[in-house]
């Protein structure tokens, strides 16, 4: 297995670029601004760099390759004509400082995509600067808290957060300086509205949830929720990592949501790239639009400018946000049209029901009736591997693995999301396998306690990572 | 059908016999009937590839591409021709963060030498796998700080890019921390200002470096005067100077961070770009985002995983460092393989080249006579002059001939940039325009 790092094919003198070689005339810097500690960076050709990524990219798993049910990611296809429209160098080449006049066709996209947005969830307005999910969490609250300190209500310092909720709920609450309160969730898997009463009171900002929640299940009493938070003075969030179940089906602010992002990586197919970039658009009701991030893109007439409101929570990125991301997902949409939009979450959901049914007499579903676009198992019925397991042995058959141990409210947790893209095929063929496997279990489960077998490295050592962490190459050399 | 969708109706009506229900419909009677398809949405019918390719190329073309010489924190950088090749590999494309370590060792190694990389240019201990952009890095520095310190001042010199203050401005407000700005002179920090606010209080001093105006400040003694104050030095640096710069390291910055895109990446129009962040190894457990570290799988091979993870989000919750989740991992690949082909060599060029197209630049516009110097101090690629031409109708000029002017920051002050890719030509031409355009304005 090729295992070398890029430093460790270096070679002296080896170089792999070349510059223009016109002559501006030679300028000098004064040596006391200059480094004095050399640096090590690798020496090598052009040729030797393609072949070190390429075979990097040969271990690692895409969508392109298979079947990747990593629940609340949404693992969908990305478009290669997003790819290629994004690429243009109208787009790539063009600097964010440029005046509005010089970039119409960037802010028109902008414009454009924050219109089919707020068609397809009913808010008001979006503002496209996050540049993720969590970064949109952020802005959103800040919102929040903005709102409240306007109408000089100081007393609310606390964010309601499911027990089911994502990490990063919690996270940027924390973050923007709220407290968190944790509620409850029912055997359903759905908010205990008794416990939220219990919990409201003049120091809630407001509640963030996501609909469906991380069990996929519908919150049936959203419109009650609403309600409830509503006349308690509180505003509602959404989170939009499960936006794909209902897209084109239900919209957050008709169930009474005023704040929610979108991640554009998830329901609009833009590549995750392995962990980034993405896009998290953050969208409002009517009475936040000034609060949202400077600046926002208007349309004057027939024309495109940049709009600064002085209500706003101020700038959150940089510049506007991940541009190129928008432009594939404009695509996105522009691509599916009326006709498709719908067939999203209906096709999404359909597979994960599909699943939850063939699945539920080997695994434990803790939570039966429908589901939306992803379905929870709580491990396997006869209890002979664990959930760790099975994704490992899953790796061996050539899936992904669903998103393990998490939500948190069952100890075996895996979460299931396969997409609308996906064929009742490779479904079949995913459950069958997941069925195997818990034969196995019972039949060898050394089989499971090793995996992976098959892999180009078995499982690694992360405690070991962790205690004598080698973080750069120069670690190594020690 | 749709060419996204496999399902056929046998599929369909299959899939559902297995599930119990009768229809499409039957899978939505959880969601209430009063928000169930409640509005007629208004939308366009799909389209086809030809009918998209058309449409957005007519927008596209609505897009100036201009010869530039703005920087202002977004440069004109090479791009060499792999990048984009390597980066469109579906393997990389289309993965999720690296959760499975065993199918996930190509992101997961690149990410090692990105922090590899990284730590060689700042000479710092440690580096994150990235952040979203240089400005949020930076307001997630100031946390970092503020955390460690337990103390909730921050003074910022007035000399880093106002983007960034607004930035940080906005992340702090919420916390209830206090944000100073520390005055500048001569285009560098206001020295009494700084010694008169760094009080024992405060957090941390953050600055830029070379700082908004192209300046190339000198740090070392301030870094002390923070220091004995038990304040952290926070520096918010371009990475693609310090292959030639007095680095972080070496200055004895506390935390590191900025915008990486000058490695490499292209302008598109403000993202995606790269933040970075580099530290000391006694603040490592501080770090925000995901951190990658090498170890050995059951077999004793090499291998790469997420590590330090009791800092972050999934697992602590509201008790994490941050509340980042992804990072920028597919544009810390493109650094990386900028950083790979240009080597050492390279990447001390490319700074000296653009320094040199930087210093032409300037000693050409100051001979036009219609710019005037407004310091002697040392800049790295970008600098201000004053401007004895209107520059707002200086700039509409130049862009009608394809030019894109620099930065007006008020009072005619003139911020310009000349990058790497700038050719001799190219500035010679620019400042022809220049000369131009001044006898037609005014």
């Amino acid at each position: 297995m090729y295992d070398k790092l890029i430093y460790e094919i270096s070679k002296k003198d080896r170089i792999g670029y070349s510059l223009p070689n016109d002559d501006v005339g030679h300028f000098d810097i004064n040596e006391s601004l200059t480094r004095t500690i050399s640096f090590d960076m690798p020496e090598v050709t052009e040729l030797d760099v393609v072949r070190h990524f390429t075979r990097l990219s040969q271990k690692n798993y895409g969508v392109d390759q298979g079947f990747y049910p990593l629940g609340s990611c949404t693992m969908k296809y990305n478009p290669k004509i997003d790819e290629e429209i994004a690429s243009n160098p109208a787009f790539t080449k063009i600097h964010p400082l440029q005046n509005a006049t010089s970039v119409q066709g960037a802010l028109e996209i902008y414009y454009e995509t924050s219109r089919l947005l707020s068609e397809l969830t009913g808010m008001q307005e979006f503002t496209f600067n996050p540049f993720a999910g969590a970064h949109g969490e952020l802005a959103g609250l800040m919102i929040m808290k903005q709102y409240h300190m306007n109408r000089g209500d100081d007393k609310r310092t606390k964010v309601i957060v499911p027990n089911s909720a994502h990490g990063t709920n919690p996270a940027s609450s924390s973050v923007c300086g709220f407290d968190v309160v944790e509620v409850g969730s029912t055997a359903k898997g759905t908010v205990d509205l008794e416990a939220l009463k219990q919990v409201l009171n003049d120091e809630i900002a407001g509640i963030m949830l996501t609909n469906p929640n991380t069990m996929g299940i519908f919150e049936r009493d959203i419109c009650e929720i609403a309600k409830l938070m509503h006349d308690n003075g509180s505003l509602l969030y959404y989170d939009g990592a499960n936006l794909n179940a209902i897209l084109g089906m239900a919209r957050p602010a008709d169930m009474g949501f005023d704040i929610m992002h979108i991640n554009l990586h998830k329901t609009f197919s833009t590549p995750h790239g392995g962990g980034g970039p993405g896009s998290g658009p953050v969208g409002v009701v009517g009475k936040l639009v000034d609060l949202l991030p400077n600046p926002r893109v208007i349309k004057k007439g027939n024309k495109f400018d940049f709009f600064h409101s002085k209500a706003s929570i101020g700038a959150i990125s940089g510049f506007w946000g991940n541009f190129l991301v928008v432009v594939k997902a404009y695509c996105y949409i522009l691509s599916l049209g009326k006709e498709n939009i719908a067939n999203v979450a209906k096709l999404a959901v359909l597979n994960a029901n599909y699943v939850k049914e063939s699945l539920k007499d080997t695994y434990k579903l803790p939570i039966t009736g429908l589901c939306k676009h992803e379905v929870v198992f709580d491990g396997l019925i006869h209890g002979q591997a664990t959930t760790l397991e099975v994704a490992k042995r899953l790796l061996d058959y050539g899936y992904h693995p669903p998103t393990i141990y998490f939500p948190l409210l069952f100890h075996q947790s895996m979460m299931i999301e396969p997409t609308e893209n996906e064929s009742k095929e490779t479904i079949d063929d995913f459950i069958e396998t997941m069925k195997i496997i818990a034969q196995e279990a019972l039949k060898s489960p050394e089989l499971l306690h090793n995996a992976p077998h098959n892999t180009l490295v078995r499982r690694l050592d992360e405690v070991k990572a962790a205690r004598t962490p080698i973080l750069k190459y120069k670690d190594l050399l020690k | 059908m749709y060419k996204y969708f496999p399902h056929n109706e046998p599929d369909i009506k299959e899939m559902l016999q297995v599930i119990g229900v009768e229809t499409m419909a039957d899978l939505f009677t959880d969601i209430p009937q009063g928000i169930l398809n409640r509005k007629n949405l208004k939308l366009d019918k799909g389209l086809s590839e030809i009918e998209l390719r058309q449409k957005i190329g007519t927008i596209a073309h609505a897009n100036k591409q201009l010869i530039s010489f703005l920087g202002a924190g977004a440069y004109d950088v090479y791009t060499p021709s792999i990048v984009g090749a390597l980066l469109s590999r579906q393997e990389f494309l289309t993965s999720y963060t690296p959760y499975q370590p065993e199918i996930s060792q190509g992101t997961l190694q690149y990410i090692f030498e990105f922090q590899s990389m990284i730590c060689e240019l700042t000479n710092m201990d440690v580096a994150n796998a990235s952040l979203y952009d240089g400005a949020t890095a930076t307001a997630e520095a100031v946390f970092m700080a503020t955390s460690q310190t337990r103390r909730n001042k921050i003074l910022v010199a007035k000399t880093i890019n106002p983007r960034i203050l607004d930035v940080i401005r906005t992340y702090t407000k919420y916390r209830n921390m206090e944000v100073i700005v520390v005055e500048e002179n001569d285009c560098t920090i206001d020295i009494d200002d700084l010694q008169a606010k760094l009080k024992d209080d405060v957090a941390a001093f953050v600055v830029q470096y070379p700082n908004y105006y192209g300046m190339i400040e000198e740090y070392q003694k301030i870094v002390e005067w923070v220091h004995n104050n038990k304040s952290l030095f926070i520096m918010n640096a371009d990475p693609s100077t310090l292959s030639v710069l007095k680095t972080p390291g070496e200055i004895g910055c506390d935390i590191v961070c900025g915008e990486a895109q000058t490695l490499g990446i292209p302008l598109n129009f403000g993202g995606p770009y790269l933040g970075y962040m580099a530290t000391t190894n006694q603040l490592l457990r501080k770090l925000p985002g995901r951190i990658v570290g090498m170890t050995t799988d059951a077999d004793g091979k090499r291998g790469y995983v997420l590590t330090i993870q009791a800092r972050e989000q999934h697992i602590r919750r509201e008790k994490a460092t941050s509340n980042i989740c992804s990072n920028q991992s597919l544009m810390a690949l493109n650094t990386v393989i900028y950083g790979s082909l240009l080597g050492k060599k390279g990447l001390i060029d490319v700074a000296k080249r653009a320094y040199s197209n930087a210093h032409y630049l300037y000693q050409k516009l100051l001979a036009t006579k219609k710019f005037v110097a407004i310091t002697n101090k040392p800049f790295f690629k970008e600098f201000v002059v004053q401007s004895l031409i209107d520059i707002n109708k200086l700039n509409q000029y130049l862009e009608a001939k394809g030019f894109l002017g620099g930065l007006h920051l008020g009072d005619g002050k003139y911020l310009l940039c000349a990058s790497e890719v700038r050719t001799k030509e190219e500035i010679d031409k620019l400042v022809n325009l220049m000369e131009e355009a001044s006898c037609t304005i005014n």
